[in-house]
């Protein structure tokens, strides 16, 4: 290995200067960052949506992130994270204008160009509205490529309810058609849908054209079993069930095994995987 | 291949030629196991052994290593040291291994940490005689035709040196009044009989070529279930298994200084928290799911993966797990009633 090959090596993370920081809710946070090498930053913003990044704190540790921005707005990188573990505690404690480092993208993402000239159903759980936000804003910045596209998206409590300004100013635009619901409404006050997401099928269900549709889901593993259920039953194909899972991540690159599912690494073969992969992969969900 | 005839009394002259060309290594004899530990001479080692404790993964994956310091300034990567290490007396399981490393840490993704030390590693094979549990032979693993850059047969009078690659080839010809290429057909004839003398030593033999098979089929069996009772999630078979690879990565602090380190470290997916995520959901929280995933993914998986299983036949697990889980009770449990019928079919 020469010096220069050392230089750049697979491990190599960039550095990244936090633009702008928020709370989404009482214990998520939007980071909006930008290489500091704008080199990197141009070769590092062409991922696609589904894709992730491993954000590394010297001291603490590295933990992987779904990308939440969309590739079709380059100059920076957007991401939720909640805060859960010591990294993201770390990371709570960066102001606006600090650096700290990121490798990836990492994994497949989702294929876009098959997506093209389809219907798309996007299904969100909770967190899962972190990586598909990056498919829902390509989709919109992309919206001649694509048909009807319908966001059903759920919440614990209204409070829990991440980038929900984001989704309904979409809905405004008729970007895309937007169903929210919330498990619970404590304060009484939630304006839309309350219930479980799979209820907010039969809002669009006698629309769905199974022939030309794309399904796409994220959040908790409870949460799979019954979307895929709506979906069977609006009959769109196994293989056109698209969904993103969460494993525990060492590497990224097929190194470390912790992600290994049956012949699959999550990192290199997924995180997205159809419904066909978790028939034929017992452990995926 | 070239392959030439070293005279076993200058085998001492041979080693300590090489022992100017790098660290050198070998099995050393420790109480009663034998692991690879660095010598100087010929006479430190003992070329009659079965297996080491562990395999060539520890100069390639240490058990532990460092890959990064960092201070509040700055993050600086560790590569190890640029030396030449010369492995000698390793087995073909053990070659075999390291074939299997390396595509995993080489051919798809390039593990700069692996690279660097796969890079100055020079493997010199010996051959060996089996003991009841090793079953190389089952699993495809007992011969050794490349991976290595030097290989040598022991026959009665003199080595029969097999040269793997162009670095084994440069030692030989730095040395090459120790070998001679006049190979005769007495030496043939000895070669051949040795190997089939060796092949009929083998006591055990596993239904390997039918692994993948039986363990889809046996996916929800209760099999596992008692394998899970049994294990005590110790890890061992991890740690001695030679392709086994999978590692965590931690950050330390020093306390007295803003500075820290980021380590490698092992890691086996039949301990507790393998497959933990942030925010407290472990996906395989028992231990029937983990012996599960250990034997699944080394006997089938890796196949679809990386083109063959991972299991070399070495029989440590055998000789190691203290509650006597390993390939085969794990195979004769999947095979149950066909166990017998199928283990002669397999060596047909």
């Amino acid at each position: 290995m020469n010096n220069k090959e050392r230089k750049n090596h697979q491990y190599k993370a960039h550095s990244a200067e936090i633009l702008d920081l928020k709370d989404l809710s009482y214990d998520t946070r939007y980071f909006k960052v930008k290489f500091v090498d704008p080199n990197i930053q141009e070769k590092l913003g062409e991922y696609k949506p589904g894709q992730f990044a491993i954000f590394s704190i010297p001291g603490v540790g590295e933990a992987p992130f779904s990308i939440s921005s969309t590739p079709t707005r380059q100059s920076f990188l957007e991401f939720g994270i909640r805060k859960v573990g010591s990294i993201t505690e770390a990371l709570y404690k960066l102001k606006i204008g600090d650096k700290f480092d990121i490798r990836g993208p990492y994994g497949n993402g989702f294929e876009m160009d098959k997506m093209k000239d389809h219907d798309l159903i996007i299904v969100s759980g909770g967190l899962g509205a972190v990586p598909l936000r990056s498919l829902l804003l390509y989709a919109c910045d992309k919206r001649e490529d694509f048909k009807n596209v319908y966001f059903l998206n759920g919440a614990r409590t209204p409070e829990d309810m991440l980038f929900r300004e984001d989704f309904m100013a979409m809905h405004q635009r008729e970007m895309l058609e937007t169903h929210l619901t919330v498990d619970e409404d404590p304060k009484g006050d939630w304006p839309y849908h309350i219930g479980v997401v799979t209820k907010l099928f039969e809002k669009i269900a006698d629309r769905v054209n199974n022939k030309n549709t794309y399904a796409i889901m994220c959040g908790p593993p409870i949460m799979y079993k019954f979307v895929i259920k709506e979906l069977l039953k609006l009959k769109i194909p196994k293989e056109k069930i698209f969904m993103t899972l969460e494993r525990r991540m060492k590497c990224g690159q097929g190194h470390c095994g912790h992600c290994a599912i049956g012949g699959v690494y999550t990192c290199l073969d997924g995180p997205v995987f159809t419904y066909w992969d978790i028939e034929r992969l017992k452990e995926l969900i | 291949m070239k392959t030439y005839k070293l005279p076993k009394d200058k085998f001492p002259n041979f080693i300590n030629f090489l022992s100017n060309k790098g660290n050198l290594y070998g099995p050393v004899k420790q109480k009663d196991q034998h692991s690879f530990e660095q010598v100087n001479e010929y006479s430190e080692m003992d070329f009659n052994y079965q297996r080491t404790i562990l395999g060539i993964k520890k100069f390639l994956t240490p058990p532990r290593y460092i890959t990064q310091k960092f201070d509040s300034e700055s993050v600086e990567d560790i590569f190890p040291q640029s030396e030449t290490n010369i492995v000698l007396g390793i087995h073909p399981c053990d070659i075999h291994a390291v074939k299997i490393l390396d595509k995993l840490f080489l051919d798809n993704i390039k593990d700069p940490y692996y690279e660097s030390r796969r890079n100055n590693l020079i493997l010199v094979g010996h051959s060996c005689l089996p003991d009841k549990n090793c079953i190389c032979q089952s699993t495809g693993t007992d011969i050794v035709e490349d991976g290595f850059d030097l290989f040598l047969t022991e026959l009665e009078n003199h080595y029969l040196v097999w040269v793997g690659s162009s670095k084994g080839l440069y030692l030989i010809a730095s040395a090459e009044n120790l070998f001679s290429e006049d190979i005769t057909k007495e030496d043939i004839a000895e070669y051949i009989r040795w190997q089939k003398s060796r092949s009929e030593m083998f006591e055990t033999s596993i239904p390997f070529k039918y692994m993948p098979d039986i363990i889809h089929l046996n996916y929800d069996s209760d099999v596992w279930d008692e394998f899970g009772d049994k294990c005590l999630s110790c890890g061992v078979c991890s740690l001695v298994c030679p392709t086994c690879n999978c590692f965590n990565v931690e950050d330390k602090i020093v306390m007295s200084a803003d500075k820290g380190v980021r380590e490698r470290m092992l890691d086996s997916c039949t301990l507790p928290g393998y497959s933990l995520v942030a925010g407290g959901h472990d996906f395989r929280p028992n231990r029937t799911q983990r012996i599960k995933l250990y034997y699944t993914h080394k006997l089938k998986e890796y196949i679809g993966k990386w083109g063959q299983p991972a299991c070399v036949g070495c029989g440590r697990c055998v000789s190691y797990c203290p509650v006597d889980i390993n390939v085969v009770t794990i195979s004769q449990a999947l095979f149950s009633d066909v166990y017998e019928e199928m283990v002669c079919d397999n060596n047909e």
